[in-house]
């Protein structure tokens, strides 16, 4: 019987992390809540929009209304790693070699671990950022496509064409595929080596979240009464393929997904506060914390693969213990 | 895994949201020099009790520190859907979600657009994105005109036109610079573009806040309530004394300043640069199996020529006054209330737009009447 722990705080969380094994919540107002022996809190943005886990140097990637970029680690240090000026930073990511990547209005900023900082400005404004899983490369997502380039070096870069408005971006952890979240209620992907496109549509909502199963062999998605789930193990991705539908509810929407780190299973979060896991294999559910306040936005799962931290725009966050 | 509990899954149980109203949102537009950087200080520094989020395209001399303005690049996106007139503004979308994540911080929102910007994508952000609708509602949009100034920028650009024919509320400003004669023909020019808004003659944009802000344009219930004389004014031609610095806030009786000589014609600008017409329509009670079909085609069809639509509707046998209002080709229409005893039971509707034909509109739209 899973049991869940919960940490009732004010505001909305946007990120719901481990970092150390130890659970962390960001909130919008930027406090940084964690649940190490007892409730501790920390402060980095003044107004936290986005955050992004690296997990190579296991620490959180914050950026905010402030124009600041903050690195948040266990036990509670707080470190400003850029400033960006006046505009908000809407997009962080963090890739290879302790680099990280931040956008504000039409640019986007790499940061090497050295602290040397290089600014890409595009003609349209930067609407997520990320770093390919291998090569010091970077891709934007955009209005009409994605752009891609090599951030240490000054090559032209490679624009990935598709009429519309990319909101967000994330490479397969392969690298062969990217897909863009769309304004629309679409999933855009790219076969990278042909440039084939995959159009992945029939959602009733924007899709805000999503997540690589093990080995990037399934793309989990929020924005549906479902989990929608494309499969991208065949050299193909999922075209012409239909993808699976796990936890469906007739009365709530999936706001948030996040998938088992070692097995097909994913956790799916509703926009009623209720969070479910449900395996790839057969659809079986199970019900991990019903519903709350608010919708859920961040999960999480330990490395002992045995916990997930949950945080919700109502500020009921928590930690469900799957074993009990 | 097991199914247990699956009992519970599917549970009726609905999360409430985190948040509370919908928060009002005012877009402020107007040419460089028309005076909205004043009016925006005003709005932050009076003394009204709400504390206003602003975003702007750049910080000019705005606001002071402890004031939450944001700076967004705009960014007009069209929507996927085959219809170039379907467009918001990405940056909003994105800001307004950032903004509406800390939501006790502020009472309302104020978006002001950059001197040449296009007011329909604005507007459409609040009706086309449903995280955006769903969090706050567009309460009206306000265009600030400078009345020395606007013949001279009719003449070069398209953007000063559609901004007052967009417009729900005009700020006829710097009328201090400006004969009374020139304010006339001015003013004439502006009701011509747009004779559903309400026109506020000020000087240095001291119009009364209460005429600029939660005035609930968009909101069905509201609108169209706050002018009581809608489209009906034509009757009584009203031209304002010299003495027409006059409060324009205090109409207590409602009467509002158009210059309409005609009753029930299309209206078109003493000024030949201006392209935008109205077409007002005046009918009985309608079928709404002849009405709906009809309104739905024409916003379809001429979607992109309509700049703004509004209406209240009479249907046969129905007890109570629909009221309708459109951007482009999103239309939303609503039972307002019940018709009054002392209430004509008519159908009036005005289109705002470009290359509208009058006669086509005026016929097809009588053909809906109810038999």
């Amino acid at each position: 019987m899973p049991t869940v722990a919960p940490l009732d705080l004010e505001g909305h969380c946007v990120a719901a992390v481990f970092l150390d094994d130890v659970p962390h919540f960001a909130l919008a107002d930027g406090s940084i809540h964690r649940l190490d022996h007892g409730h501790k809190t920390e402060q980095s943005n003044d107004g936290l929009l986005c955050a992004f886990y690296d997990s190579a140097n296991d620490r959180l990637i914050t950026g905010g209304e402030d124009g600041k970029v903050f690195s948040v680690k266990a036990g509670g240090a707080v470190e400003q790693l850029a400033e960006a000026g006046r505009k908000w930073i809407t997009s962080v990511a963090a890739g290879p070699q302790g680099a990280i990547a931040y956008a504000s209005g039409r640019t986007a900023f790499v940061r090497f671990a050295d602290g040397k900082v290089k600014e890409f400005t595009h003609p349209r404004s930067v609407e997520g950022i990320a770093f390919a899983p291998k090569g010091m490369r970077i891709g934007v997502a955009r209005y009409n496509g994605a752009t891609l380039r090599f951030a240490a070096t000054e090559g032209k870069p490679a624009e990935l064409e598709w009429a519309g408005a990319h909101t967000g971006i994330a490479f397969s952890p392969d690298g062969n595929f990217l897909v863009t979240t769309m304004q629309e209620n679409a999933l855009h992907g790219w076969k990278l080596a042909d440039g084939k496109h995959m159009r992945m549509t029939g959602y009733p909502a924007k899709v805000k979240s999503l997540s690589w199963s093990p080995k990037g062999r399934w793309l989990a998605s929020s924005g549906a009464p479902a989990a929608i789930v494309w499969p991208f193990h065949g050299k193909d991705g999922p075209m012409g393929k239909a993808p699976l539908e796990l936890g469906t509810r007739g009365n709530a929407m999936v706001t948030c997904v996040s998938c088992h780190p070692s097995q097909e299973v994913a956790a799916i979060g509703y926009d009623d506060g209720m969070v479910m896991a449900a395996r790839f294999a057969d659809g079986k559910e199970v019900l991990l914390r019903r519903p709350g306040k608010g919708a859920i936005t961040s999960m999480a799962w330990d490395s002992e693969e045995r916990r997930i931290a949950f945080g919700s725009a109502a500020g009921d966050c928590g930690v469900i213990d799957i074993a009990g | 895994m097991s199914d247990t509990q699956m009992s519970d899954t599917r549970s009726t149980e609905t999360g409430a949201d985190e948040t509370g109203a919908q928060i009002p949102v005012t877009v402020l537009t107007g040419y460089l020099g028309s005076g909205k950087t004043t009016l925006l200080n005003r709005i932050l520094s009076e003394n009204h009790g709400k504390r206003y989020a602003v975003i702007v395209n750049e910080f000019g001399e705005i606001g002071i520190d402890n004031d939450l303005i944001v700076e967004s690049d705009e960014e007009i996106y069209e929507m996927n859907n085959g219809c170039v007139c379907c467009t918001v503004r990405g940056d909003l979308i994105r800001v307004v979600e950032g903004l509406m994540r800390r939501p006790g911080r502020f009472d309302a929102i104020v978006v002001e657009t950059t001197g040449l910007a296009d007011p329909a994508p604005v507007a459409q952000t609040f009706f086309m994105d449903d995280d955006v609708r769903s969090k706050t509602k567009l309460d009206a949009v306000v265009a600030l005109v400078d009345a020395k100034h606007l013949p001279l920028r009719l003449k070069d650009s398209k953007e000063a036109e559609d901004q007052i024919a967009f417009a729900d509320v005009i700020v006829l400003n710097k009328t201090d610079l400006v004969s009374e004669d020139e304010l006339r023909a001015v003013e004439a020019t502006v009701r011509a573009i747009n004779p559903a808004a309400k026109i506020h003659r000020t000087q240095r944009s001291g119009v009364d806040l209460a005429e600029v802000l939660d005035r609930g344009a968009f909101d069905l219930k509201r609108a169209l309530e706050n002018d009581p004389h809608f489209l009906e004014a034509h009757d009584h031609d009203h031209v304002c004394g010299p003495d027409c610095d006059h409060d324009h806030h205090h109409h207590h009786d409602g009467h509002d300043h158009h210059h309409h000589d005609h009753h029930g014609h299309d209206h078109v600008s003493p000024i030949h640069d201006v392209t935008v017409q109205s077409v007002s329509l005046r009918g009985g009670e309608m079928d709404p199996k002849k009405f709906f079909p009809w309104i739905e085609k024409i916003t379809q069809m001429e979607g992109p020529n309509i700049l703004r639509l509004k209406g209240i509707v009479a249907f046969r046998d129905d007890p109570e006054r629909y009221v309708i209002q459109g951007v482009h080709m999103i239309i939303e229409g609503d039972h307002q209330r019940t018709w009054k005893d002392d209430e004509k039971h008519e159908s009036r509707l005005v289109f705002i737009g470009r290359e509208l034909d009058a006669d086509r509109l005026r016929k097809s739209f009588e053909a809906c009447q109810a038999a």
